[in-house]
């Protein structure tokens, strides 16, 4: 089932008198459970994709359908909801409230979603709990290892039960071996909670934890391929 | 949007952080409404205290004077001629139906002498109704009766100033005092009554009856003639009746015809009252509008602050927005931390504005005048400071694109 088309996508900044083209006639379709890589050297219009297919963003052309929703021409409200309801993200740098305890920071998203306090606190125990940050709720972000705030901006993600994770270079502040650890994570909660995962990476190794890699060039799709599991 | 409770304990957070640019923002709105308290007190304390002074004369009173003596083109001040009477009094008693009390004054100034001891004051001849216009009373003794007005009998009743300058603590009641030489008898002490509005001491006077100070203390050019009458009227709506009442009466019984001026000048004490209590309220106004304007300053220090604290925290507000914060509940967040601020330091200036304006008028021996409605007034107008101050920051705050906010180094 589509959980994700796009279809021509362009993105055009403007930037002096001519615009630059971030995007180009993009058309991709992603599945409900897929776990899908896109790659691309940097300022090939990958980041610029995700951003949009994750409502943070808007196209300056063509259209994007979420669950067969048609997504463009909504307002900030409708698209701070989708984003509420819909979409977990997982950012390079971590993004996380400063001197917020990491059990507020999961929190979060349930806070705007109207879920009363003790609901909150129970569910995103239970994230942290999954994401082995049991005892860690009440540290903040500045007494974590970079791969504890990795788990928590992830516990963050999932809390809502939002059925798509977007996640850009989240191995990008990390060490290789914690690089692995979060991908064994990601892999394990794509194949046991069937939760689609859209990945932003420029590193081979990365994308190898994927199914699907979508290569970008210069705001344009040059590949969309499977990938083939030794 | 979300609850008001959840969005109070993160404004309450993000204000603890920053704790001592909070109380710096907040300091401004305290100097500006406890400088709105105090001066309001001030104000108020002193338009108090003038008011109690004037009616201290007396309220409800009327004074009529006779009017300006003119011959050969030479007009003489107001009093200079002699055309009231004692009938002009008993007639305005008798026929004015909304006066009650009358006073006809005939007064000069003597020494009075007692034993070796003297002393220089205001001798008012006057009748019995004196007491009642001018609500005085007696700490001692009785009053002057009408028999004592009839035979002109020597007899006196004393202000405290004169008691204290020639009695000392002795008890001056049925002692024999020398006005002009001729002895009176002392038959009563008026009760003190303190400094008139030109800071003269009102108790700084001797009554005696109104014919014995015509006959043979002053003497008269007219028989009978006085030299003030002192109108009460029976209540503050009827002063204006009773002013009019007396002049028409006043008009009649002098034979003044319809395009001649009045040989009589009356006076209302109490637009005095009123004049003197809009000037002190304009007083006060103007005080608390130049207080205004720090509370004014306050806020615009939250707002600087605010829009200082709207730009440090755009990678939050990102992060919020990316996680469904919308529109209003980024607003509200940022309104509710302006209006924590705000009020806290609306309440704090309130307890020092109070305190201030308590310890100053036992200083100063203003009357306390801390009202209600100047704490609700200071803390209303604090609480609209937070909202409208805090209103553009938040508004910028909510216009951020999440993608730029997140972005944002």
């Amino acid at each position: 089932m589509t959980l994700i088309e796009t279809k021509y996508l362009a993105k055009t900044y403007d930037v002096g008198d001519e615009g630059v083209h971030a995007l180009e006639d993009v058309s991709v379709k992603i599945s409900k459970g897929e776990f899908v890589a896109i790659m691309g050297p940097s300022g090939s219009g990958k980041s610029t994709f995700m951003n949009i297919i994750g409502c943070l963003d808007q196209p300056t052309a063509g259209e994007y359908f979420l669950d067969g929703h048609k997504i463009g021409g909504l307002s900030p409200d409708e698209l701070a909801t989708i984003r509420n309801k819909k979409i977990g993200f997982v950012f390079q740098g971590f993004n996380l409230l400063s001197r917020t305890s990491a059990m507020e920071n999961v929190e979060l998203p349930l806070l705007y979603n109207h879920v009363p306090a003790g609901e909150r606190r129970q569910k995103s125990l239970t994230a942290l709990k999954l994401l082995g940050l049991e005892g860690r709720e009440h540290h903040h972000p500045n007494q974590l290892s970079g791969g504890q705030q990795q788990r928590v901006a992830i516990a963050r993600a999932l809390v809502n039960e939002a059925p798509i994770l977007m996640a850009d270079e989240p191995t990008g502040n990390l060490d290789t071996k914690t690089s692995i650890e979060i991908m064994e994570l990601l892999v394990q909660l794509n194949r046991d909670s069937g939760t689609t995962i859209i990945l932003v990476t420029h590193e081979p190794d990365i994308a190898a934890y994927s199914k699907r890699i979508i290569r970008f060039l210069d705001g344009h799709v040059i590949s969309d391929e499977e990938v083939k599991k030794s | 949007m979300i609850s008001i409770a959840s969005t109070l304990k993160i404004a309450l957070r993000a204000l603890w952080v920053n704790k001592m640019r909070s109380a710096l923002t907040m300091l401004g709105i305290i100097i500006g409404v406890s400088a709105v308290i105090i001066m309001l007190a001030i104000g108020t304390g002193v338009s108090r205290k003038i008011s109690s002074q004037i009616s201290s004369i007396g309220s409800n009173l009327i004074i009529v004077v006779p009017g300006s003596f003119t011959q050969g083109g030479v007009r003489l001040g107001g009093g200079s001629q002699s055309s009231l009477t004692t009938a002009d009094a008993d007639a305005i008693l008798r026929e004015c139906s909304a006066v009650s009390a009358v006073a006809p004054m005939h007064n000069g100034s003597a020494q009075v002498v007692y034993g070796n001891q003297n002393w220089a004051t205001s001798i008012q001849g006057t009748t019995p109704g004196i007491l009642e216009v001018k609500d005085c009373g007696l700490t001692a003794g009785r009053n002057m009766s009408d028999q004592d007005i009839r035979n002109a009998t020597k007899v006196c009743l004393l202000g405290q100033t004169v008691v204290d300058n020639l009695f000392g603590s002795m008890d001056p009641i049925g002692q024999i005092v020398r006005i002009k030489k001729i002895p009176f008898t002392v038959i009563g002490v008026l009760e003190s009554k303190g400094q008139s509005l030109g800071g003269q001491d009102q108790d700084d006077t001797v009554l005696i009856p109104l014919t014995t100070a015509q006959k043979k203390i002053f003497g008269t050019t007219v028989p009978g003639m006085v030299r003030t009458i002192m109108v009460k009227a029976r209540s503050t709506e009827d002063l204006s009746v009773a002013e009019r009442q007396v002049t028409d009466l006043l008009r009649q019984r002098h034979r003044i015809g319809p395009t001649k001026e009045d040989d009589f000048t009356v006076r209302n004490l109490t637009q005095m009252l009123q004049m003197a209590e809009q000037t002190t309220n304009t007083l006060t106004m103007l005080l608390a509008a130049i207080a205004s304007v720090s509370l004014l300053v306050g806020g615009i220090g939250i707002m600087n602050i605010m829009l200082v604290s709207v730009t440090e925290r755009t990678r939050e507000i990102g992060i919020r927005m990316a996680v469904g914060a919308k529109t209003w509940d980024i607003r509200i967040q940022f309104i509710i931390e302006a209006l924590t601020l705000s009020m806290i330091g609306g309440i704090t200036g309130i307890i020092i504005g109070s305190s201030v304006s308590i310890f100053l008028s036992t200083v100063f021996e203003i009357p306390s005048a801390v009202s209600l409605l100047s704490v609700l007034l200071s803390f209303s107008f604090s609480g609209l400071v937070g909202i409208f101050f805090g209103f553009y920051p938040a508004y910028k705050a909510s216009l951020l694109n999440p993608i730029d906010a997140l972005r944002f180094e």
